[in-house]
């Protein structure tokens, strides 16, 4: 298949066949670059040829980890713990590090109080000390949260089941909570309390204000069958249509995904302990089990870079091979 | 139509079920009179994000035993907090109620919460 541009509407050299073609490369390392809500795409190798590092005069980078799942000890991947160690190695090896991190979610496996421990022990390590986190259902297990929000919560004053907001360089982050008080049958959920507050949240900010919006079960539907989806998410959204740059920032299905809807980009990282398939591809969404050497391909970290006065933000996945 | 056949379909199948597991009483009735009742028979599987059977019929005072096979924790919670939920239940680990006052009785997964299943308890 040759690489010509059949439809350009945007004039902006990328089509729908090129973006899809983009998409399959994602998690191999991609420097996705959103400008108006339109994608373009250069993979880490082709950046490292022509001589362009990542940008590093931009005003704000700051990085995504999730899915740490401290405690689990099974077949696809039997140290977990050891692969968060990379991850955060890889932080740590940064040329330019990342202002903070954002954890989206399930931290342990267990929710136990050991497992949050050897999380803590590690994340020391970091030479980045700045966290934000959100909970993934796996850290809210057996307390509806209650341990979750004392260790990591407390220092934002998060309200209700722990959703929160803060700014940094001008853009608006929204940490969201949608793995609490689950329906039988349905999906993740933010809930009327957390959907009142996120409106009265961004209404007195301009519509020119960036927007990150983080949470661990995804804010689309990517495949609401295995509960991969938010059941009043589109709730959310509309409280956030009118901004000019919306970026959505989820963990839970363990591995890369995008897509982009008007002004709003969708984007699902890896885990740093075990892949899931992608979606409809197996019995179930559990645990991927994949030949040891093929593993530390399939766990990541996500690198967001933000320069200021412009709509762009440059969301890189690598992974840990 | 197609949903009207599946309905259709999935009652023929509730109602051989049903019967089977009333087979299944009818013999545990009659084991009783030489030994001890047999405890755990109506075991429920958790695998692969599923509860199996998802429908099962028990009489009151019985034990229900869910023991997960997935790899991934899992729940069992009634809708309406008719009976007591269980902690986050690990790879092989059990869970047991004994069933109450008859009546149709809705649980599921309050981590996969796609994951449901029904308890029937008859007198």
């Amino acid at each position: 298949m040759s690489d010509y541009i059949s439809h350009d509407h945007e004039h902006d050299g990328i089509d729908r066949r090129g973006f899809l073609q983009c998409m399959a490369w994602a998690g191999t390392g991609l420097l996705w670059t959103v400008s108006g809500g339109v994608l373009a795409s250069k993979t880490l190798a082709q950046i490292a040829k022509a001589g362009n590092a990542l940008p590093t005069t931009s005003d704000l980078s700051f990085l995504q980890i999730s899915d740490s799942h401290i405690g689990f000890s099974k077949e696809a991947n039997k140290d977990v713990t050891e692969t968060f160690k990379i991850a955060l190695d890889r932080i740590n090896a940064m040329a330019t590090p990342p202002a903070f991190l954002i954890h989206t979610g399930d931290i342990t496996q267990l929710s136990k109080p050991e497992e949050f421990d050897t999380f803590d022990q590690v994340l020391k390590g970091c030479r980045t000390k700045d966290v934000f986190f959100v909970p993934g259902e796996h850290d809210v297990l057996n307390d509806g949260g209650k341990l979750y929000r004392e260790r990591y919560l407390k220092s934002v004053g998060a309200r209700g089941a722990g959703w929160y907001s803060f700014n940094k360089n001008g853009i608006h982050f929204i940490a969201l909570v949608n793995v609490l008080n689950l329906q039988a049958g349905g999906l993740g959920q933010l809930g009327d309390e957390q959907l009142e507050w996120l409106e009265a949240d961004v209404k007195s900010l301009g519509a020119d204000t960036p927007i990150v919006v983080f949470a661990h079960i995804p804010l689309w539907a990517v495949y609401p069958q295995w509960g991969w989806g938010t059941s009043d998410s589109e709730r959310a959204l509309g409280y956030l249509k009118r901004f000019g740059s919306v970026t959505v920032l989820n963990g839970h299905i363990h591995q890369v995904l995008q897509k982009v809807e008007g002004n709003v980009t969708f984007h699902s990282a890896m885990s740093t302990a075990f892949p899931q398939p992608a979606p409809g591809t197996a019995a179930s969404p559990g645990p991927m089990k994949v030949p040891a050497e093929k593993l530390r391909s399939m766990l990541g970290l996500t690198s967001i870079q933000y320069k200021q006065g412009k709509t762009a933000l440059a969301v890189v996945d690598s992974n840990l091979s | 139509m197609t949903t009207f056949f599946l309905k259709n379909k999935l009652a023929i199948l509730l109602f051989i079920l049903t019967f089977f597991n009333a087979l299944l009483f009818a013999f545990a009735g009659e084991k009783k009179e030489i030994e001890p009742p047999p405890t755990g028979q109506n075991k429920i599987e958790i695998k692969e994000f599923n509860f199996y059977p998802q429908t099962i019929t028990v009489k009151s005072g019985e034990k229900i035993t869910w023991v997960n096979r997935d790899e991934e924790p899992h729940t069992v919670v009634s809708v309406d907090q008719k009976f007591k939920k269980s902690s986050a239940l690990d790879t092989d680990q059990e869970f047991t109620i004994t069933a109450g006052v008859p009546g149709t009785y809705t649980y599921f997964c309050s981590v996969h919460p796609k994951m449901t299943g029904t308890i029937i308890v008859e007198k």
